[in-house]
C-alpha cells in the first residue's frame, strides 16, 4: 500500500507540471456512450464538441485559450458507474464543467453525489424527468432539454386532437419514464381521456410478450411508449405487433431515432405518432447548414440541445472572465436569457467577441434555447411520424 | 360457441403457444443440467453460459453465411449454422473438462467443490462472450418470421381475435421433439447410453463391470453442449441473444431440472413445462379471455393477473424453494441435492 501511494505522488508530481503547460480547459463530456441510448450519443458528443471546437478556433476565448474536451460514459441507467465516471472527470480531469449527463436517473445521481459537493456546474442536454425541476442544486444544474411536465402535455394534446380517448401506457422503469408517463397521464386525463393501464417494463430483457399480454388485456387501441428506442420500448413495440396487441403507438422523446426503424423495419409505417424536443426557429436550420459536412448529425436526437449546452458552457466562461466553476454557474442564466444581442448556431465566435468587449448576449442557438425556472429549457417540440421508413416531421409545438 | 373460440384463441396467443416455445427451452436447457448432474454429479452453473457461447458461434457463423449471401429459405439462416455452433460449444467444454474437471475428478474432489469450479468456468465464459460478440441485445432471426400473422388468422377465420405464430415458436416445438426423441433413444438403446446410466446409478459397480469413464464424462459433456446450444440459438431466435439474459435463464432452467427430479432427463423436460406455463400463466392478464366468455355483469374491474409481470423471475424462484421444503425429490423422485 505505501509503495502504491508512493508510486501514486510520483506519478502525480511528474504529470503536474505537463498539466500547468497545457492552456487547454478542461470540460467534461459525460454520456451514455454504452447503454440503452448508445445509438444516438456519439452524435450528440459530437454536436457539443463541434461547439468546443468553434470557441477554441476563434482565438476570442479568454484571450485565445481553448477547451480541452474529455468523454466519459455515463451508461444511461448505472447511477454508480454515471457517478464513478463523474468523479474521475472532476477530481483526476479537474474540469471546470460537466456537460451532460444523458438520462435522467445517473443525472439525479450526479448531480446529487459529485456536482454539488464538488461545485461544479452541469448543463444536461437531454435529462427531461420533471423531478429534476426542484432538485437541491445549489444553482449548479441547467438543462437544455425541457422538463417531461411539458411533454406529457403536449403528447395528450396530440391525442386529443386526434379524438383519441383511451390508451395503454407502459414506461421504462426509472425516472424518466415514470415522470414522463405520470405527467403525460395527468394531461390527457385533464383533457378528459383516459388512461386504461399504465405499466412498466425493464430494459434489457429478451422478452416482452407478458409485459404486451397485460397492456392489451386493458381493452385499449393506442399504445403509448415512453421508453427507449434502443432498450425495452423497442422489444415492447415489437412484441405488440407480433402478437397483433396493438398496432397503433405514440412515442415519446427516448423511442425516437433511427435505431427502431431499422430494427422493426416497413411494419412501423403509418402506426406511430411522436414528439421529440426541436424546433422550426432559425436556428435548426442555421445549424442544419453548419453541419452538414461535419460528423454531426444536425436531426439525429439531442444534437442541438447538445450544442446548446457546450456552446452555455464556452458564453458562461466567458462572461466569468475566468474559467472558474462558480464563475461559469453564475452567468449561465445571463448569457442564456435576454437583454442582450441574439446569438445562434455558428455564432459564438462572435457571441465571445461581444462579452469581451462588455456587452450582452442572449443565446437562442440551434434550439431557440430560453433558461426558466430552475434552470431548463421551455421547450417546444417536434411531432413526427414514421412513414415509408422514414421519420417525417408533422408539426411544431 | 365463437366467443369461446375467440377466447381461446386469445389464450393461445398470449399464453398457451409463448409457454409452449419457452417451455421447450428450458426442457432443452434443463436436459442438459440434468444430465451433468446424474452422470458427473455436480451442479453446472455454466450451463447458462455454455448456452451463450454455443449461440454466439451460430450467430458468428450465421453473419458470415449471410455476408456471402447463403439463406436458407424461409427458414432461418441460424439452422445452416447449427452444427457448426454445437462443435463449437463441444470442443469448449471438452477443453474446460481437460483442463479444470480433470483435475478434480482425479482427487475425487467433494461435490461442492465441482460446484463453486463451475461457478469459476461461469465466469471465463462469460467473459469469452462479451469479448467475442459484445454484450448488446441482437437478433439473428431471418427468412420468414411468421407461419400466420394475427390480422391474416382473423380474415381466414373470421374471429375478432387474431393469432400469432411465429416460424420460431414451430421450429423450437419440432426441434426440441426430435432432440428429446433421439435423446431417450440413445439412453434406453444403445450401449453406450446404458453405461451412461449405469454409471450414473453407481459408478463403482459401473467401473468394475469394465465400462470406460473416459468415454462417459465425454459424451456427456458433448451431449450437455450439444442441448446447451440448441437451447441457446432457439431461445435466441424466438427471443433475442442477450449473454446477460443467458446467464438470468440459470434460475428457470435449474427450477426446471429440480421441480422434474435433478437427474432425471423426462422429469426436466416435465419441469421445463410447468416452470414455462407458471411463468406466462400467472403473469398474464385474463381481462381479455374472460370478456368473451363471462357476462358483462359478472366482469372484474380489473385486469384478472395475479402477478404483475415485473415477479415473473420470481415465479421460478418460488417454485424452486417450494419444491425444496415440500417434495426435494421432485415430481419423479430424482435425487435431493
Amino acid at each position: 500500500m505505501k509503495k502504491l501511494i508512493a508510486a501514486t505522488a510520483v506519478a502525480a508530481l511528474m504529470t503536474a507540471p505537463a498539466l500547468a503547460q497545457d492552456d487547454g480547459i478542461p470540460v467534461g463530456i459525460i454520456l451514455g456512450f454504452t447503454g440503452p441510448l448508445e445509438s444516438i450519443m456519439p452524435n450528440m458528443g459530437n454536436a457539443a464538441e463541434l461547439a468546443f471546437t468553434e470557441a477554441s478556433e476563434s482565438g476570442q476565448l479568454l484571450g485565445g485559450r481553448t477547451i480541452e474536451a474529455i468523454r466519459a460514459d455515463s451508461t444511461c441507467i448505472d447511477a454508480a458507474a454515471a457517478t464513478a465516471a463523474a468523479e474521475r472527470l472532476i477530481t483526476s480531469d479537474e474540469v471546470v464543467a460537466l456537460m451532460g449527463p444523458d438520462c435522467s436517473g445517473v443525472t439525479t445521481a450526479v448531480v446529487n453525489n459529485v456536482s454539488v459537493p464538488n461545485g461544479v456546474p452541469t448543463v444536461s442536454p437531454s435529462a427531461t424527468s420533471p423531478a429534476l425541476s426542484t432538485i437541491e442544486d445549489q444553482g449548479l444544474f441547467f438543462r437544455t432539454a425541457p422538463s417531461d411536465a411539458r411533454q406529457g402535455q403536449v403528447i395528450a394534446e396530440l391525442l386529443d386532437e386526434r379524438g383519441v380517448d383511451e390508451v395503454a401506457v407502459t414506461y421504462t422503469n426509472n425516472d424518466y419514464g415514470k415522470g414522463l408517463a405520470d405527467s403525460f397521464a395527468s394531461a390527457f386525463e385533464a383533457l378528459g381521456g383516459s388512461v386504461l393501464i399504465s405499466a412498466a417494463h425493464e430494459d434489457g430483457r429478451a422478452d416482452y410478450s407478458a409485459e404486451v399480454g397485460a397492456l392489451s388485456a386493458s381493452g385499449a387501441d393506442m399504445l403509448a411508449v415512453f421508453g427507449y428506442a434502443d432498450g425495452g420500448g423497442r422489444g415492447i413495440v415489437q412484441a405488440s405487433l407480433d402478437t397483433g396487441a396493438f398496432d397503433q403507438f405514440v412515442f415519446g422523446d427516448g423511442m425516437f431515432g433511427e435505431s427502431i426503424i431499422e430494427a422493426i423495419g416497413s411494419e412501423l409505417d403509418g402506426r406511430v405518432i411522436g414528439a421529440v424536443p426541436g424546433t422550426d426557429n432559425d436556428g435548426a436550420q442555421a445549424f442544419a447548414d453548419m453541419t452538414s459536412g461535419t460528423s454531426v448529425d444536425s436531426t439525429g436526437t439531442y444534437a442541438g440541445e447538445s450544442y446548446d449546452a457546450a456552446a452555455l458552457i464556452v458564453l458562461a466562461m466567458q462572461a466569468a472572465g475566468d474559467a472558474t466553476r462558480a464563475g461559469i454557474a453564475e452567468q449561465m442564466m445571463n448569457v442564456a436569457n435576454a437583454p442582450g444581442e441574439q446569438i445562434g448556431p455558428g455564432e459564438i465566435g462572435r457571441a465571445l467577441e461581444i462579452i469581451a468587449g462588455g456587452g450582452d448576449v442572449d443565446y437562442v442557438g440551434a434550439t431557440g434555447i430560453e433558461l426558466i425556472g430552475p434552470g431548463e429549457a421551455a421547450g417546444s417540440y417536434r411531432i413526427f411520424e414514421i412513414d415509408n421508413g422514414e421519420i417525417v416531421t408533422l408539426g411544431f409545438r | 360457441m365463437e366467443s369461446f373460440l375467440n377466447a381461446f384463441v386469445v389464450l393461445s396467443n398470449f399464453v398457451l403457444i409463448p409457454g409452449l416455445a419457452y417451455g421447450a427451452q428450458l426442457a432443452l436447457g434443463a436436459l442438459g443440467v440434468t444430465l451433468v448432474y446424474a452422470v458427473l454429479r455436480f451442479s453446472n452453473f455454466a450451463h447458462g453460459d455454455l448456452m451463450a457461447f454455443g449461440t454466439m458461434a451460430t450467430i458468428l457463423g450465421t453473419w458470415w453465411l449471410q455476408s456471402m449471401g447463403v439463406g436458407f429459405g424461409p427458414l432461418p439462416t441460424a439452422l445452416l449454422v447449427l452444427p457448426l455452433g454445437i462443435l463449437a460449444a463441444v470442443l469448449l467444454v471438452l477443453g474446460t473438462d481437460r483442463v479444470v474437471y480433470r483435475f478434480y475428478r482425479r482427487r475425487r474432489a467433494a461435490p461442492v467443490v465441482f460446484v463453486i469450479v463451475s461457478v469459476g468456468v461461469m465466469f471465463i465464459y462469460n467473459a469469452l462472450v462479451r469479448f467475442f460478440i459484445g454484450v448488446e441485445d441482437r437478433r439473428f432471426e431471418d427468412g420468414e418470421r411468421f407461419i400466420i400473422r394475427p390480422n391474416e388468422f382473423e380474415a381466414l377465420t373470421g374471429l375478432s381475435e387474431g393469432l400469432a405464430l411465429r416460424t420460431s415458436q414451430l421450429i423450437t416445438v419440432v426441434v426440441t421433439l426430435v432432440a428429446v426423441v433421439a435423446l431417450f433413444w440413445f439412453l434406453q438403446r444403445t450401449r453406450t447410453g446404458k453405461a451412461m446410466r449405469a454409471f450414473s446409478d453407481n459408478e463403482d459397480l459401473a467401473l468394475l463391470s469394465g465400462i470406460d469413464p473416459k468415454r462417459v464424462v465425454l459424451i456427456t459433456w458433448a451431449l450437455a453442449a450439444t442441448l446447451a446450444t440448441l437451447a441457446g440459438v432457439l431461445y435466441g431466435l424466438d427471443k433475442s441473444f442477450r449473454p446477460f439474459n443467458y446467464f438470468q435463464l440459470l434460475l428457470p432452467i435449474f427450477a426446471a431440472a429440480i421441480v422434474g427430479g435433478i437427474g432425471k432427463p423426462f422429469g426436466a423436460v416435465i419441469g421445463g413445462f410447468v416452470v414455462a406455463f407458471s411463468e406466462v400463466g400467472l403473469t398474464y392478464a385474463y381481462r381479455r379471455v374472460l370478456g368473451h366468455v363471462l357476462p358483462d355483469e359478472w366482469m372484474p374491474s380489473g385486469l384478472a393477473q395475479l402477478l404483475s409481470t415485473d415477479y415473473k423471475f420470481a415465479v421460478s424462484f418460488i417454485i424452486l424453494v417450494l419444491v425444496l421444503l415440500l417434495r426435494p425429490t421432485g415430481i419423479l423422485r430424482g435425487r435431493v441435492i
